[in-house]
């Protein structure tokens, strides 16, 4: 490679007592596709929010076009022509798609003043530019899906026509379609000379999308390449072997019905029947945004909705998420920090938070036994925290997940709705939950499954539901499950309607 | 393994338009443009549209009970006296807008009015010259006791609450010091410029502020204020001056502020160095009835003013409902929470259906 768009070399980057970055460092050019990968905590968030501006190297050097640069903060980056789309979106809630993409450059009349109603009409002409035509440009961001809020971040960042643009976990909100879109983008974006560098979890597209890939462990960068299979990437990233046909379930289904739906109906969910038995991964397949999320919402209580629930036989009314817990059914959802957890509290208090009552003696608090019991389930969950009394803040995304997860088999429910619990988890950390989930179907929990990734539901549920329109339109069963029969069966039917 | 997943994508459901275009197929818009424009301007206004519908209600209440009671329309005389009364609540109401918008709030207001207010007795009078220059003075006053609470919120990142409860007391002391007992008086030239006992002509500064801030959400501080309420760190990564916004959040409302201890004084032709307390309570509570957001990012200036001029007329509802004045602020509280929750659930209602 002669030319240089974006490199950081030696970087070392230590939070705390942590080191996230050590001597670590990679280079990509105009014109290319560079995925990131490595597990969660190996480094590539840090190396990216130094090349980003947000936050400054230790040491080491960050180089753009060639020259060696100290940034100060993200506008100085992207004043450089660095342009960076984070996880966390950093679109304005309470202001419309309009406002947001063209902030700062608004559309301006007499007296320099905006022409507040001019501003939807350039907007969609923008999106539409970018081959947006699904999100409308005066609906307010704090409306719009996850997916369409990603859509308008990354069209914002493309409009200003970066050198380099970093996209960290592009995919993980994104659905099929919208993924194609971006890739599509992303190849228009090479073909102009930019440098594209993303990070993604799903490993078909960064050997789809990528000419070269940089594999980070343990703060550091373990080599460059052009070609990588899936394996050998994955041997890289822990150092050791993933076997993943272990995310197969390891037990067959009882015959006891744990949880039965009949007519399930909500605004979005146009009457869904379920049966979900003893120690069985059921798994909800479609498209995303087929009613997947109002049936766990509605299964939990959080959604009002119409229809007969039976849980162990017997009829139950989920009004609120109270009733469903105490009807044994649990649901860990994919914002973890929205839904459920206390973040800046200890790993300790949020896993008992639901049984304090249990562990109190006369309505005080036993210290050691919560202690006990914490320290157990971070035990069983394989939890990555050093104390129990650790924030859960300070852990990554899946150990986050997991003590979710844990919290709710210490209030002993048998029914488990997962709703995307791997998304934005690394390799290592998916294979845990993999083992974790199979585990407790063996143990006979009930485990109804959603994954916005396809290929883990074929593998991971024993039987699987195909949702569109609010509706289960094919069910799919036996070691015959593969991927491209649920995909096939959530577009075939798309087709007829 | 991962090549399987994504096998199925050359064959893809025919009859789609490629691009993310996300679930069920939208049917196509009729005149594009012109809904855009509506919807954008709805998407903003839900609040908005509550408080209009409100003012009205309550105005036709007044009416009816006027009617009743009187015998007769309500004339030109009561429709001054409520715009009269309701113009300095509307100028502390927007200053108080200002602010919220940032996600602040500023507590410092009563504290304020009470300051402008007795320097507005003591100089404003002996002449055109005199009476511009202090005019000035004031809202220059106004203006440095904002920039002091937003730089110690901005620059200092102490709490606004904490700040302006602060400068609060620290305003009152000076009103009390600037004029120890009720008194002055203001020119009646300057009074009959602003006010006219006659016709409701003080409107115009209704109209006025109105343009303003027609002209202010079409500024580039507009557009950073309503962004920083939205999420400060959002706002910063989208390189909005955050601290200069607030700033001049604060300073903004500071000036409106001292502008209605002006127009509280010409009201009373007189100053009263704790005329002003009440405001502080009453220019927020406007605010959250005219729909905006104490969560900041969300509300505006039109939605104030008629909260301004709901909680002004709701004084002359409960005169002429023959309510005992010791029970007046146990009705006025009554209103404001059935109020606010009753537009709450219609601002729900609406947007659901504009889905």
């Amino acid at each position: 490679m002669t030319a240089t768009a974006i490199q950081g070399a030696g970087v070392d980057k230590a939070y705390g007592g942590v080191q996230a970055l050590r001597h670590a460092g990679f280079l990509a050019a105009p014109g290319e596709v560079h995925a990131l990968v490595g597990e969660n905590g190996a480094g590539k968030s840090t190396m990216i929010k130094c090349l980003a501006g947000i936050t400054r190297p230790d040491r080491g050097t960050v180089r753009i076009g060639g020259q060696e640069v100290r940034l100060r903060s993200p506008e100085d980056a992207l004043a450089r022509g660095v342009a960076t789309v984070f996880q966390e979106l950093t679109l304005l809630p309470r202001m419309t798609v309009a406002e947001n993409l063209l902030l700062g450059r608004e559309p301006r009349g007499p007296i320099r003043l905006i022409r507040r109603l001019d501003m939807p009409a350039t907007a969609g002409e923008l999106l539409a530019e970018h081959g947006v035509k699904s999100v409308d440009p005066g609906e307010l961001v704090e409306n719009l899906p996850l997916a369409q809020q990603q859509l308008v971040e990354i069209v914002r960042a493309i409009m200003r026509r970066p050198k380099v643009l970093i996209l960290d976990e592009p995919t993980s909100a994104l659905s099929r379609r919208e993924v194609e879109w971006l890739f599509e983008q992303t190849r228009g974006l090479r073909e102009q000379g930019t440098c594209v560098i993303f990070t993604s979890h799903r490993w078909s597209e960064v050997s789809d999308l990528a000419d070269r890939i940089t594999v980070f462990r343990n703060g550091t960068d373990v080599g460059t390449h052009e070609q990588l299979s899936e394996e050998e990437a994955v041997k890289l990233m822990t150092g050791r072997q993933v076997d993943t046909a272990s995310a197969r379930p390891e037990s067959e289904p009882g015959d006891q019905a744990l949880l039965e739906a009949c007519d399930l109906e909500a605004p979005g969910l146009n009457g869904v029947s379920l049966r979900l038995r003893t120690g069985e991964i059921l798994g909800i397949g479609g498209l995303e945004g087929q009613g997947q999320r109002e049936l766990f919402g509605a299964l939990y209580g959080q959604i009002p909705s119409q229809g007969e629930v039976k849980v162990e036989g017997r009829p139950r009314r989920l009004r609120n998420p109270r009733e469903a817990i105490r009807a044994g059914i649990a649901f860990i959802p994919q914002d973890r920090k929205a839904e459920g957890l206390l973040l800046p509290m200890s790993v300790r208090e949020n896993l008992t938070l639901p049984i304090l009552r249990r562990l109190a003696s006369c309505g005080v608090l036993r210290p050691v036994k919560e202690r006990q019991a914490s320290e157990e389930m971070i035990e069983r969950l394989h939890i990555d925290a050093r104390r129990s009394g650790q924030p859960v803040a300070t852990l990554s995304g899946g150990n986050q997940q997991k003590v979710l997860l844990g919290r709710w088999l210490l209030t002993e429910s048998r029914i488990l709705l997962l709703y995307d619990v791997t998304r934005g988890v690394d390799v290592a950390t998916k294979q845990d939950m993999y083992k974790l989930i199979t585990g407790l179907a063996a143990d006979g929990h009930g485990v109804l499954f959603y994954s916005s990734d396809t290929e883990e539901v074929a593998n991971l549920c024993h039987r699987v539901l195909v949702m569109r329109e609010g509706l289960v339109t094919s069910e799919l069963t036996g070691p015959g499950i593969d991927p491209e029969e649920i995909i096939g069966a959530s577009f075939r039917e798309e087709a007829h309607g | 393994m991962a090549e399987q997943a994504f096998g199925g994508r050359a064959a893809g459901p025919p009859g789609r338009a490629p691009g993310p275009s996300g679930g069920a197929a939208r049917p196509p818009l009729p005149s594009p443009g012109e809904l855009l424009r509506r919807r954008h301007l709805l998407a903003q206004n839900v609040p908005l549209v509550v408080a209009v519908a409100l003012l009205v209600a309550i105005l036709v209440i007044y009416v009816v009970l006027y009617l009743v009671s009187i015998g007769s329309f309500p004339g030109a005389f009561e429709a001054a006296s409520i715009t009269d009364h309701a113009v300095p609540l509307s100028l502390a109401a927007v200053g108080q807008t200002v602010v919220v918008l940032t996600r602040g709030i500023d507590l410092s207001v009563g504290g304020m009015m009470d300051m402008t207010n007795a320097l507005a007795a003591l100089h404003l009078h002996g002449g055109l010259g005199p009476e511009i220059l202090w005019t000035a003075i004031i809202m220059a006053i106004g203006a440095a006791g904002g920039a002091l609470n937003g730089l110690l919120v901005a620059y200092g990142r102490v709490q606004p609450i904490l700040v302006t409860l602060g400068t609060l007391s620290i305003f009152q002391g000076m009103a009390l010091w600037i004029l120890p007992s009720p008194g002055g008086h203001i020119s009646s030239a300057y009074t009959g410029f602003f006010l006219n006992p006659g016709v409701p002509s003080a409107l115009i500064y209704v109209v006025i502020l109105g343009l303003g801030w027609s002209a202010f959400r079409r500024s580039r501080l507009g557009v950073d204020i309503y962004a920083v309420g939205n999420d400060e760190a959002a706002a910063r990564a989208n390189s909005v001056p955050v601290l200069r916004a607030k700033v001049l959040a604060y300073v903004l409302g500071g000036t409106l502020t001292a502008a209605a201890g002006i127009a509280l004084a010409t009201t009373t032709t007189g100053g009263d160095a704790t005329g002003g307390d009440v405001f502080t309570l009453s220019s927020i509570a406007a605010a959250v009835v005219g729909g905006v957001s104490l969560f900041g990012g969300r509300g505006s200036a039109v939605g104030a003013m008629c909260g301004a001029f709901v909680l002004t007329v709701l004084v002359d509802v409960l005169f002429f409902a023959n309510i005992d004045p010791l029970f007046q602020p146990f009705y006025q509280g009554l209103f404001l929470v059935l109020a606010v929750g009753a537009s709450t659930l219609l601002g729900r209602y609406l947007i659901r259906r504009r889905r």
